[in-house]
This record gives structure tokens, C-alpha cells and sequence, in this order.
């Protein structure tokens, strides 16, 4: 039993642990000074806070009601939501540019009022929401269902109305759900890899986030920058980790 | 005076209740699941009956016949509920201004009229005290000061005793008898204790397998 365990944990430990003595002080300093380096960093913190806000602003609604609501076919629009969980990243990719590309069925509708998706760092806050919004809507639609209606009914025969109830009460009552849900939906977003290189290209500057760029620099014989820019991606990695932990030890009674 | 003629099908059976609470307390006793708690609901309007009326002082809060449903939080009735649903990421002087909150009444005023109601239920040495370190009874006072700091129209309670030791009840029944008795609007005290009609002996309904009928 202990013997598989630790192997287990040596599995995941191990490799990313040797990452770390792969990592020469002097790469590191010229892997940053790169501007692929610098312009995929930015380009990956601009594209994930993009798909956090997207997601925060039309999965918080979503939840609530999902938590809250009972209507014909809430099941179904459920499974829905956690499609994107199961659905390989690449397929969705796939699916967007068919659906939103130059020559896919939203094409010609978006090349008339002259917008080009695909390719485009749009693409990129696209991909990553779709795959990475599951995370937040399913995290949030529990910390919901966990709020206490007879608090919201209280809150309503105490004068307060539905909107204020709601900021007032159930978010911050499910708050440690709503902000470890974020913190993994981000962390999913800044990994996403698959959607994105098949709808957004890897294209510096526009499309080439972090984990875009380890590809490429690998490909391109470069492996001190591929991994420099892996150890980036570990550190806020562990930091989700550790904040998804603590948030969800201090969830409230 | 608070006038209902109410119909809602619950799961196993109708809901009927037809009455006038005047000013003063009335007490509501049935079994639990006979409706008690269903009529305050729909008096408060958290549910909407499928069809029937609510007045209160001559103003329509629910008229199903002329599409009237006036929501919740604009009725101005408070409710006192059994486990006191009071909100535990605010302290007990959070909890007792909620409703002036919700009213936008001026911060100055807000906290003088928070500071009577805790004097007033011997709980201001715990205006900053989490909620959820008090004790039953003192829960039982933070709910009813937040919910007559507001001066409703109506007040609701349901089996507010209920949620309480019996040592605490029995003391805590005298001191809230006291304070409703000074409450000067349509109280309607839901209870399956007959030791809670003992102390208001005027008028009462019962409530049975969602019929109400009115007591002499």
C-alpha cells in the first residue's frame, strides 16, 4: 500500500521536481531577456485575466441559476456546462475554427462586418474560455447551492432587494467557493494548450502564450528557454495549488 | 390589520386559509406539517399562492385576481424564523442594522437606532460579537431587535422557542410575551406549544393538514 502510494508520488513529484536542476542562473536571465519569452508571458497574463473576466461575468449568473432554479431541462444544460471538462482540447479547437474561422459558419456573417477571429488573440481568450469556464461555473454553482435560502428569504423580508441580497449575502456566504473556482478555471487558462494552438495559431505576439512557446522553443532546438518558461508555468501552478487548498480549509459553516 | 383569503395545492394537500389578524399577537398552533410556516410565507410573500389576496392596513401586498404581488423586500412585514437565519458574516450590531441598510437610512442615524435596539434586548456589550459564538437565547434577541428595529407593518414568527433548550425557553417565553405585547401591529406567533397560547389569550387559529380554522 505505502509502496504504491509513494510511487505514485514520486511519478508526479519527480519529473517536475528535475525540471528545476535543468535550470542554469545564466539561462534564466537570457531566456527572459528574450522578447518571445517576454512577449508570451505578457501575452499569457493578458489572455488568461481576459478569460477570467468572461467568465466571471456570464458564469456567475449561470451558476446561480443553475444552483438555484428548477426548470425543464436543467440537467441537460448541466452536462452542457461540463462538456468542455471532457471534450479533448483539440476537438474544441477544432470546433471553434469550424464554427467561428474565416471559412467556418460564422465566417462569412463575421468577415461582413469585418472581423477576423481565428489566428487572432481574440482566438486565444476564446479557446481558453471555452475550455477553462467549466471550472469556475462548477465550483460556483455549488458554493451557491451551499448558501442557506432561508438567509436570502431573511435578507428579502428585511427590505432588501434581490440584487443587493445577492452581493450582500450570497457571494460573500459563497465566496470561497467562487474564488477557488476562479483560481483553477485561470490555472486551466493559462495551460491551455491544444484549443488554442488549433484556433488561435502560434503566432508571436498574437497567439504564442506560455505554453505555446515551450512547444516551439523545444521544436526549435532551444530547450534552455522551453525550460525556463516551464518553471514559470510550475511556480503559478503551485501557487493555485496552495491557494485552492487554503480557500477551501476556511469555507464557512 | 393584516386580512388573508389564500390557495395553494401543496404536495399532499390543498392549503385553505381565510382570516383577519388585528393588532396584537395571534397565535397560529397546528402540527408540524399542517402549513403554519406555509402561511407566513405566502403572507410574506416568499411564495406566491395560486390564487388568493393579502392586505395589510387596507394596501393589496398579493391580489392574484388583479395580478398584484407586491415582492418581499417592498412589504415591510419582518419575519423572526426558527433557526433566526441570522446572517453569519455580519456581527450582531451587521445583523440588527441590516434592514435600516436596506432602507438607506444615514449611517449617523442607522448606528443611534442600532444602539436603542441592543440596549433595549440587553445586548449591547455584544454589538461585536460573531453571531455564531452567542447563545440560543441571545440569538433568539439579535433576530427579533433586527427584525423590530425596522418597525414592519407585520410580524411573523415561526416557533421562535423552538430552536431553544427547554431551561432557555421557559425564561426566554416570558421575555418575548413582554416585548410583543408592546408591539403594536398584526403579530401572528406560529407554535405547536400549547404552553405559547397559555401567555396570549386572545385570538388564535389552528391549522391542520393545510386548513385553517379560526379559534374563540
Amino acid at each position: 500500500m505505502t509502496l504504491s502510494a509513494a510511487l505514485l508520488i514520486a511519478f508526479i513529484v519527480i519529473p517536475l521536481a528535475g525540471l528545476f536542476f535543468h535550470l542554469a542562473p545564466a539561462d534564466v536571465a537570457a531566456a527572459l531577456r528574450t522578447t518571445a519569452a517576454q512577449e508570451a508571458l505578457r501575452l499569457s497574463i493578458v489572455t488568461t485575466f481576459s478569460a477570467l473576466a468572461l467568465t466571471l461575468l456570464f458564469g456567475t449568473p449561470l451558476a446561480y441559476v443553475l444552483a438555484r432554479a428548477s426548470f425543464p431541462g436543467r440537467y441537460l444544460v448541466d452536462a452542457v456546462v461540463d462538456l468542455p471538462i471532457v471534450v479533448p482540447p483539440a476537438v474544441a479547437g477544432l470546433a471553434l475554427l469550424l464554427a467561428f474561422g474565416r471559412n467556418g459558419t460564422f465566417g462569412p456573417l463575421l468577415g461582413a462586418l469585418g472581423i477576423q477571429l481565428s489566428f487572432s488573440t481574440v482566438a486565444v481568450i476564446m479557446a481558453q474560455t471555452f475550455v477553462a469556464s467549466p471550472f469556475y461555473v462548477r465550483a460556483a454553482r455549488a458554493g451557491f447551492a451551499g448558501v442557506d435560502r432561508t438567509l436570502e428569504a431573511a435578507s428579502a423580508s428585511l427590505g432588501m432587494g434581490p440584487l443587493r441580497t445577492f452581493a450582500l449575502i450570497t457571494v460573500p456566504l459563497a465566496a470561497p467557493a467562487l474564488i477557488g473556482g476562479a483560481v483553477l478555471s485561470w490555472a486551466r487558462a493559462l495551460g491551455e494548450f491544444g484549443a488554442t494552438i488549433m484556433f488561435a495559431g502560434n503566432l508571436a505576439g498574437v497567439s504564442q502564450t506560455l505554453p505555446l512557446a515551450v512547444y516551439l522553443n523545444l521544436e526549435s532546438g532551444n530547450l534552455p528557454v522551453a525550460v525556463v518558461l516551464s518553471v514559470i508555468l510550475i511556480i503559478f501552478s503551485l501557487i493555485v495549488v496552495v491557494t485552492v487548498h487554503a480557500t477551501a480549509q476556511r469555507r464557512p459553516r | 390589520m393584516l386580512r388573508f383569503d389564500l390557495r395553494l395545492e401543496l404536495r399532499e394537500f390543498p392549503f385553505l386559509a381565510q382570516g383577519e389578524v388585528p393588532n396584537g399577537v395571534t397565535v397560529v398552533e397546528g402540527p408540524s406539517g399542517a402549513g403554519k410556516t406555509t402561511l407566513l410565507r405566502l403572507i410574506a410573500g416568499l411564495i406566491r399562492p395560486e390564487e388568493g389576496r393579502v392586505t395589510l392596513n387596507e394596501r393589496a401586498l398579493t391580489d392574484t385576481a388583479a395580478g398584484t404581488f407586491i415582492p418581499p423586500d417592498q412589504r415591510n412585514v419582518a419575519i423572526l424564523f426558527q433557526e433566526y437565519a441570522l446572517f453569519p458574516h455580519f456581527d450582531v450590531a451587521g445583523n440588527v442594522g441590516y434592514g435600516l441598510r436596506a432602507r438607506n437610512i444615514p449611517r449617523a442615524e442607522l448606528d443611534a437606532r442600532v444602539l436603542r435596539a441592543l440596549q433595549r434586548f440587553d445586548i449591547a456589550t455584544l454589538a461585536h460579537a460573531r453571531v455564531t459564538e452567542l447563545s440560543g437565547g441571545q440569538r433568539q434577541r439579535v433576530a427579533l431587535a433586527r427584525a423590530l428595529v425596522v418597525e414592519p407593518a407585520a410580524l411573523l414568527l415561526d416557533e421562535p422557542l423552538a430552536a431553544l433548550d427547554p431551561a432557555t425557553r421557559d425564561h426566554v417565553r416570558g421575555e418575548l410575551a413582554a416585548v410583543l405585547r408592546q408591539v403594536g401591529v398584526p403579530t401572528l406567533f406560529v407554535s405547536h406549544d400549547p404552553a405559547d397560547r397559555e401567555l396570549f389569550p386572545g385570538p388564535a387559529f389552528r391549522v391542520e393538514r393545510g386548513t385553517l380554522t379560526q379559534l374563540l
